[in-house]
């Protein structure tokens, strides 16, 4: 035995450790992973399988004038080479997006972006594919490309969507939330009014995995197995069904273990459409995977936001209104991912944490000659763009009005008593204790104690930063009557059975990009119904046996998934109880409940366990009169509001006056999200989201040069943090349970992503209060420090 | 999965099968050492080499020897039993700095010196280090063994005087008394090329004056590798902060930076001010805490 083996499996969750329901817990899951035996997409292998791959434009903006595949068709191993016209003969090589546009699956008329899809080689190897990439012969004739949001509703601007009939210009959308009116009347009473222009730019989600697909198109029986990279596979059923014309009863779409997904897993991309088409036309199972670079400069980018922040406060600091205009870059195809009626996602939570009179947004959307996407990189439906503008648009006012910024956030929070609180752009927040929160956090950071320090260091000339943040989110998507994706409403499914020795398994609709579903959505279960988490089997990911759902994204599988699991878990114990009242020949309403047991009030002794009923139900006990069988149930959940999570962050940064270089000395992160199912695992996805905050603000960028060649297309070029950039975590939590949700959770998986950037640019602007910064974009790269130290800006794309 | 196109392989037993697999197989072949360049080029398809010739066998050119005067490295040495070695440390503190900042302990346990300054990238710590060092190159062709200063290796970026038909098999260090060096590097992130660094070597004279220095700038354009200016104007002199002030606005003003995703040319040339002064006072408290060790 090797040393390895010899380990005891989870020796942190030995049985007296092991909670039933909710409480610390080893991930389920883990022991696969961390031995090597998760199963990936790219490790599907099919008997026959063939490998595609994909020819990238290398233009911004270019006519596609010829594709000539003869040679790529005579290499040795290629079985076919698909092009647009071929897929316009099939009417696929435009699809409808997740925002009402249409994007290119193949291009046929003109490429819109660097690294957009022209033709797909299928091969017997994916050397061969790629070889013969290297032999398709394209003919550009190059276009000037957009790539300056700024500049891309200027008269004089390429039209970039010429394939749209009638468009002449740039322009997608226009919406607003909030009382302009309301708004600009607070304003022009406001004793003071601080306005910033302010860029969230363009980022990319990154997953460890790339995306990819292995389609395996039956011609017997006409079923498509689709192996997807997806964070939603039951959506992507439906969508396939309605653009490919299989019928949908013929798709059975699996999505294996993902590794990492943050958005950029949600929408069809045309490698996975090339697939399917691939295997239609070849009859053999076809699979292809991306690499790294075409992952970063092809698929759904993040933010891209270009906001113009103004607040209005009395000079005491009270705010009054937030108002602001955005443009929003969407790229060369609308293809954000969002509830339908939310153009802007959920930006519109961008009234923060506050108590104010009035708010009003703006946002346009604009075409330019980049790759599509924008809702991605656990974003919260654009909440990190909505909390990372108020939050460095209060700490504007703070520095304007002397006031420290702990204490104008404390000063302006929603109290308790006003939750529900109903905000200014539409938003029932659902619970809040914010001053608690903030006051953990200050307490954990020794608040003053670092201001003094500061305040030393700076008569040094030593450069220290505090920065502090509070944000609220707005998660799980959603009610249906106000939220759906292409028509899908936003609910989900959960089935539960309990077999006959008390061993249950749960169906999900939502699938696990490494959140650790198969832990916590046994721990529900197991609080409901008292069976131990490790005797639940979670089952996702597959369209065939799971039921309908949205998918995850947005923080949604708890506060939506969560409440269908739990509901599920109360109707099959709704139902024991009407068995074990049988059994022990009593009256349902004379049972009583604890955790796993049904006992007759008043004789403990006389009960019986879930296991024995479940045993009852599928054995000879006679059953009471419209009850069947088994121990099983079913249900659909629809949310009846969003959740609110929210949470206190300050973040500690040292900058090296000669050089800029931002250290992050200390992170602490106070956290609610309501109800904690699993400790473990809640500060795994806030060590993640805070890593992911400080990528944003110090390193990442995904950035074009003039002719809109993406400078972004590598880990030497776009970086993200390790270890080394971050601190230990320091993590608190405060419980703030929601009161419409089953178990009043509220959801985690993106809050720390949400709320960190800011507190690290708070920190840096801090930091640089000697050299009279007030603002400074992102990335904090030394470079960019050092400028804004000079009193300068760097653009990036442009802006 | 990034996907190099098709080659050929040959594992070489010895130096001088090396050379006849490289006389051989002409233009198309290319060494492969560490790979940790040469691989992810050919990966990207910004390398299409017929053949690699692999020389990762060839361990009598891994090595690190004081002989007299001299440190003579081995050009198979990997960055790691740089980083690991006292001796090295002992004598060249720089290469310690330098090779703590390269890449990542994978690359590190894998990449070389000879690899790494016949890759000639203009970012290379390791080219700054030798250029500090005044290094000597042990260059061995068909036609035997030839030797060249270290500012006759790099013909330019990715070019080196190394011809298709030889291999560099030996770095050899000069050993002085009274010196230390210091080398240090701004980057975005740790493991990523330098945005700009700075390396100097000094050797310190009787009355305490800098009686020899070399200055050397990382991935900002300077002639010839080092700032020959800044060295005439601090040589013979003692050491202090106007001193190392006046070096770092020379060795400023003669490199050449380009503004790019790492850093604005303004910046760039702010950094080598900064770090040319930093690097020399480091030496110079190396040379002094050294010299006071030893009293």
């Amino acid at each position: 035995m090797t040393a390895i083996e010899e380990r005891p499996a989870n020796p942190a969750a030995a049985a007296e450790n092991r909670p039933i329901g909710f409480g610390r817990l080893q991930r389920k899951e883990d022991p696969r992973f961390i031995r090597g035996k998760g199963h990936y997409l790219d490790d599907v292998v099919l008997p026959g399988m063939l490998h595609g791959a994909m020819l990238r434009s290398p233009y911004a903006h270019a006519k596609l004038i010829s594709i000539d595949t003869s040679a790529a068709l005579a290499h040795p191993g290629v079985h076919a080479v698909i092009t647009g016209k071929d897929l316009e003969g099939l009417n696929l090589a435009w699809a409808p997006t997740l925002s009402a546009d249409v994007m290119a699956i193949l291009a046929t008329d003109k490429v819109r972006f660097q690294g957009q899809e022209v033709a797909f080689v299928v091969a017997d190897d994916r050397y061969s594919a790629r070889d013969a990439l290297e032999l398709i012969d394209v003919e550009y004739e190059a276009l000037p490309p957009v790539i300056n949001a700024r500049k891309a509703l200027d008269a004089d601007a390429p039209v970039i969507r010429t394939d749209l009939e009638g468009r002449t210009d740039n322009h997608i959308f226009d919406w607003e939330a909030g009382d302009a009116a309301e708004t600009d009347a607070v304003f022009a009473r406001a004793d003071v009014v601080v306005t910033e222009d302010i860029v969230y730019p363009r980022v990319h989600p990154a997953p460890m995995e790339t995306c990819g697909a292995v389609a395996d198109y039956d011609p017997i029986d006409g079923k498509l197995t689709l192996w997807e990279t997806t964070q939603a596979p039951h959506a992507h059923r439906t969508l396939y069904a309605i653009v490919a014309g299989i019928p949908e009863h013929k798709i059975r779409v699996i999505s294996p273990d993902i590794g990492g997904g943050f958005g950029n897993k949600v929408g069809i991309y045309p490698g996975y459409v090339c697939a399917v088409v691939g295997s239609i036309v070849t009859g053999k199972p076809v699979k292809w995977v991306e690499d790294r670079s075409e992952n970063l400069m092809s698929t759904s980018f993040a933010r891209d936001y270009l906001m113009h922040g103004e607040v209005a406060a009395t000079n005491d600091g009270k705010i009054l209104a937030v108002r602001t205009t955005v443009l929003a870059d969407h790229g060369a195809f609308n293809a954000t991912a969002q509830p339908t009626k939310y153009p802007a996602g959920f930006f519109h939570i961008f009234t923060g944490s506050y108590d104010l009179e009035a708010a009003h947004c703006k946002v346009t959307g604009v075409y330019t000659n980049k790759a599509p996407g924008g809702v991605a990189y656990a974003c919260s439906f654009r909440v990190t763009e909505a909390v990372y503008l108020v939050e460095r648009m209060v700490d504007v006012l703070a520095l304007k009005l002397g006031i420290d910024p702990a204490e104008i956030r404390l000063k302006n929070f929603i109290k308790p008593e006003q939750f529900p609180y109903q905000n200014k752009t539409g938003w029932e927040y659902d619970s809040g204790e914010y001053e608690r929160a903030m006051r953990m956090a200050m307490d954990m950071a020794g608040y003053d104690e670092l201001r003094r320090e500061q305040a030393e260091k700076r008569e040094r000339g030593e450069l220290m930063g505090i920065g502090v943040t509070f944000f609220t989110e707005t998660v799980g998507a959603g009610p249906r009557k106000h939220m759906d994706i292409v028509g899908l409403g936003m609910a989900d499914g959960a089935e539960l059975r309990v077999h006959p020795t008390g061993k249950a398994v749960v169906r999900l609709s939502v699938q696990s990009q490494g959140q650790g579903h198969e832990t916590t959505f046994a721990q529900i279960v197991s609080e409901e119904i008292g069976i131990p988490p490790e005797d639940i089997e979670v089952v996702h990911g597959d369209t065939d046996n799971t039921p309908f759902g949205l998918g995850t994204y947005g923080s949604r599988s708890t506060p939506v998934s969560g409440g269908a699991v739990a509901m599920v878990t109360r109707k099959v114990r709704d139902k024991a109880r009407l068995i074990a009242a049988a059994m022990l020949e009593t009256r349902p309403e004379d049972l009583e409940w604890e955790k796993g047991r049904f006992f007759v009030k008043g004789d403990p002794s006389q009960g019986k366990t879930i296991a024995e009923i479940a045993m009852g139900a599928h054995g000879t006990v006679t059953l009471p009169e419209g009850v069947d069988g088994n121990l099983d149930a079913e249900v659909t959940y629809d949310p009846p509001n969003l959740t609110f999570p929210f949470g206190a962050y300050i973040c500690v940064v040292d900058i090296d006056p000669g050089t800029g270089v931002v250290k992050v000395r200390r992170f602490i992160a106070v956290d609610d999200c309501g109800t904690r199912i699993n400790e473990m695992i809640i500060e795994g996805q806030v060590h993640g989201g805070l890593t992911d905050g400080v990528g944003m603000a110090l390193m990442e960028i995904i950035d074009f040069d003039e002719d809109g060649n993406c400078l972004g297309g590598s880990f030497m070029d776009y970086l993200i943090p390790t270890a080394m950039e971050v601190p230990d975590w320091e993590t608190g939590h405060t419980v703030t349970p929601s009161p419409h949700h089953p178990i009043g959770a509220k959801g985690i998986g993106e809050s720390a992503t949400v709320g960190s950037p800011s507190a690290v640019v708070n920190a840096v602007v801090d930091a640089l209060q000697p050299y009279g910064v007030v603002h400074i974009d992102m990335p904090c790269t030394p470079s960019r420090v050092w400028e804004a130290m000079q009193g300068r800006h760097v653009p990036t794309a442009g802006v | 999965m990034q996907i190099p196109a098709a080659f050929e392989y040959a594992r070489a037993e010895s130096l001088d099968h090396a050379l006849q697999l490289l006389a051989e197989h002409g233009e198309e072949a290319r060494v492969i050492a560490g790979g940790h360049s040469l691989l992810p080029m050919m990966k990207l398809r910004l390398a299409n080499p017929e053949w690699l010739i692999d020389i990762n066998d060839l361990a009598d050119l891994d090595y690190i020897t004081e002989e007299g005067d001299t440190l003579r490295i081995g050009a198979l040495t990997r960055h790691v039993s740089l980083l690991e070695s006292d001796a090295v440390a002992g004598l060249f503190p720089l290469v310690r700095d330098a090779e703590k900042t390269i890449a990542d302990p994978l690359v590190r346990n894998r990449g070389t010196i000879g690899g790494s300054l016949c890759q000639a990238d203009p970012a290379e710590d390791l080219s700054t280090v030798c250029h500090v060092l005044r290094t000597e190159l042990v260059i061995r062709g068909p036609n035997g063994e030839r030797t060249v200063p270290m500012r006759e290796l790099h013909r330019g970026p990715y070019e080196t005087s190394v011809e298709q038909n030889e291999i560099l098999t030996e770095i050899r260090w000069p050993i002085r008394p009274r010196s230390s060096s210091a080398y240090t590097k701004v980057e975005r992130r740790v493991g990523d090329w330098a945005t700009t660094a700075a390396g100097a070597c000094l050797t310190m004279g009787d009355a305490g004056q800098i009686e020899d220095v070399v200055i050397g700038l990382t991935a900002v354009g300077l002639d010839g590798g080092t700032a020959t200016r800044a060295e005439d104007a601090i040589r013979g002199q003692q050491p202090g902060e106007e001193l190392y002030a006046e070096a770092g606005r020379l060795a400023a003003e003669d490199c050449n930076p380009v503004g790019d995703q790492r850093g604005t040319e303004a910046y760039k040339r702010h950094l080598a001010d900064e770090l040319t002064q930093r690097v020399l006072r480091k030496a110079v408290e190396r040379v002094n805490s050294t010299a006071a060790a030893r009293s």
